[in-house]
């Protein structure tokens, strides 16, 4: 038994990384691969307002709520009951936590007012309150917040930072995951600029206006013994919580299938090799402004829903209730789909945000919502709200998830007049895989739409381009006139069309004259040859009578 | 401050640690010097009961508190400074 035991032992390899306590927290697992440092002090630094708190508070309550481990939350800064209000709006009871002995919650109150400080101290109480507070609850996870406060009442320093180191130690040999919480100095992570060498995990915290837009961001500085993402994530505070990006490396090896989607439009479907685009592909549809992308789009999240899948559809530009009422005068019945939970919209500014957090939103909608296709109408804004390389980093970053998901993605791009229409001016075409684009064509004193496949990558498509006709019953498509007269689109094919109707209704009457007149001549010949056969009986018997007589 | 007043010392200690013995000593003199019969002090060992930390919002080991006269005072420390001990606890005005 035992022998066997040591011999699956040693054919195990051993655990390379440190133990990991997971925090629960959308994004922040994936980015420190696991967690925070299991039985460790890590540090959380930055400016005010950052959500440090926050992310503690969180870190607390998701390990005494999910992962069954006891916390301590001692704060120096705001009262329990101040805390409780506070994560109340992200929808966590933390009186009920208390009560159930889940979480222990002491405020300590440093008023350097009342202090007089004599001769030699330390601060074996705050080390005796915090044990007797972990003991009262078994916890495992313990946050201090923040530790500048405590570092306001005291005016001794060198005390002050050996007390630090030690509180360090304690909480390493008390064995508890410790998030400590630091307000950022101006040279170093902290103001002591000793926290960050004494914790084994620090997360910097940041929030960045940039053209009056905000963007949080955390970056993992340092984290001992094991690998980490390194960059700046943007992350998200809202009704859930604390929400990460984990926008790492970009992967190029997603799983592809065979499968496909219709377009919602049968004669698009029938351009693209006839059954429509590759399930988790990246559809982009550009053109100019009014040429009907929109309408390509919705035909899709329409025919999406249709089928029973879930499709979420990111506007833009327009409000859901204005697109809803516009796409109900071509056809598309999209109410009855949302009541139905299978389509939702979600409508935002590209300027509300920036970036990154409309990433992290996305993200958050796509992963909640698990849909089978994602539209987002348009692209083209985005660069509005960031640099250009900026924005098609974006959407290069969310194509690749999407794609990782099988999700298809449908993107709508407005190209302004006057560019080329083979170019996205947010530079993403490499990384499309169907591309769609809608035209103008003017002749004739018209403006008509043409759509062609500018390409389709993995299948075969049509060439041709279509006239693109938007008819109180949906989008059709028809075939342009090619011929003698040149490409010809709206009144002007419809008029040759004519034409050539009317050259068909000719030539038919002629052909049916013609008939007439064969018919005639074939009845006139049976006369003839009908008359011509009964002489030819009537002469015979006069001539046999005649011969009669003739011996006779 | 009327010399017939009652002194209600609190000194928060931890266990036997040569800070909380210097203050106890310390502040022992000071109280038989200047508050001779009316004063009183209760030591509260925090390693014996560390839930009592939280009453008077303890951090700092060796902590007095000086519950009467009011307003409430703490003065942090092993009290090694008679002269700044007097003027923590009121006994004498700032100069």
């Amino acid at each position: 038994m035992g022998k066997s035991e040591r011999s699956a032992a040693v054919a195990r390899p051993a655990p390379r990384t440190l133990p990991k306590a997971r925090t629960g927290i959308e994004g922040l697992d994936q980015i420190t691969h696991g967690g925070l440092p299991q039985g460790r002090p890590t540090l959380v630094c930055g400016g005010p307002g950052c959500g440090k708190t926050l992310l503690a508070m969180e870190f607390l309550i998701r390990g005494a709520m999910q992962f069954g481990e006891p916390g301590v939350f001692m704060a120096f800064e705001e009262t329990g009951e101040e805390l409780a209000q506070n994560v109340r709006s992200l929808g966590f009871d933390l009186d009920q936590l208390v009560a159930q002995k889940k979480i222990a919650l002491d405020y300590v109150r440093v008023e350097p007012a009342e202090i007089e400080e004599n001769g030699e101290y330390d601060l074996e109480g705050l080390f005796l309150r915090l044990g007797y507070a972990i003991d009262s609850v078994g916890a495992k996870r313990v946050v201090l917040d923040t530790i500048e406060a405590l570092f306001g009442g005291f005016t001794n320093e060198a005390v002050l930072r050996a007390e630090l180191r030690r509180l360090f130690r304690w909480l390493k040999d008390r064995g508890v995951t410790a998030v400590i919480t630091g307000e950022r100095g101006d040279e170093s992570y902290t103001r002591q600029g000793l926290e960050e060498y004494v914790s084994d995990c620090v997360i910097l915290l940041d929030h960045r206006v940039n053209d009056q837009i905000s963007t949080r961001r955390l970056r993992i500085v340092k984290y001992r013994g094991t690998t980490h993402g390194t960059s700046e994530y943007p992350f998200l505070i809202d009704e859930q919580g604390i929400s990460v990006m984990p926008v790492t490396a970009l992967h190029l090896d997603h799983a592809v299938t065979d499968e496909r989607v219709s377009s919602g439009i049968p004669r698009l479907d029938a351009m693209l090799g006839g059954e429509g685009y590759y399930r988790g592909s990246s559809v982009l549809v550009s053109g100019t402004a009014g040429t009907g992308k929109t309408s390509l789009a919705a035909s899709f999240a329409h025919a999406t829903a249709k089928r029973g899948e879930r499709c979420l559809y990111l506007a833009f530009e327009e409000s859901p209730k204005q697109l809803v009422r516009n796409m109900s005068t071509i056809g598309l019945a999209l109410e009855p789909l949302i009541a139905k939970g299978l389509l939702r919209m979600h409508a935002s500014r590209p300027t509300f945000h920036g970036l990154e957090m409309h990433l992290v939103q996305m993200h958050k909608m796509i992963v909640q919502f698990e849909p089978a296709a994602v539209v987002i109408d348009p692209i083209s804004n985005f660069s509005a709200s960031g640099s250009t390389s900026d924005a098609s980093l974006m959407l290069l970053r969310l194509i690749d998830f999407l794609k990782s998901r099988k999700i298809t993605a449908f993107l709508t791009h407005l190209t302004s007049g006057g560019k080329a229409m083979e170019a996205t001016d947010i530079g993403i075409s490499s990384i499309i895989d169907t591309w769609l684009l809608v035209r103008d064509i003017e002749l004739g004193g018209e403006r008509n739409r043409g759509l062609y496949v500018l390409k389709s990558r993995g299948m075969k498509h049509s060439n041709q381009i279509r006239e693109f006709v938007i008819t109180p019953e949906g989008i059709e498509l028809l075939d342009v006139y090619v011929g003698p007269e040149g490409v010809l689109t709206g009144s002007m094919r419809a008029a040759q069309e004519a034409r050539e109707q009317a050259a068909a209704l000719a030539l038919q009457e002629e052909l049916a004259a013609k008939q007439r007149e064969v018919e005639r001549l074939q009845a006139t010949l049976e006369t003839q040859r009908r008359n011509r056969a009964e002489t030819a009986l009537r002469r015979g018997g006069e001539a046999a009578r005649a011969k009669g007589k003739k011996p006779a | 401050m009327t010399s017939t007043e009652r002194w209600d010392l609190r000194l928060y200690t931890a266990g036997q640690s040569p800070k909380s013995l210097a203050a106890l000593s310390n502040l022992k003199r000071i109280c038989d010097e200047h508050l001779a019969g009316r004063y009183s002090i209760e030591v509260i060992d925090l390693m014996k009961n560390p839930r009592l930390a939280k009453d008077d919002e303890i951090v700092a080991i060796p902590t007095l508190v000086r519950k009467l006269p009011a307003p409430l005072r703490k003065v942090i420390g092993d009290l090694s400074n008679e002269e700044r001990a007097l003027v923590g606890l009121q006994l004498r005005p700032h100069k």
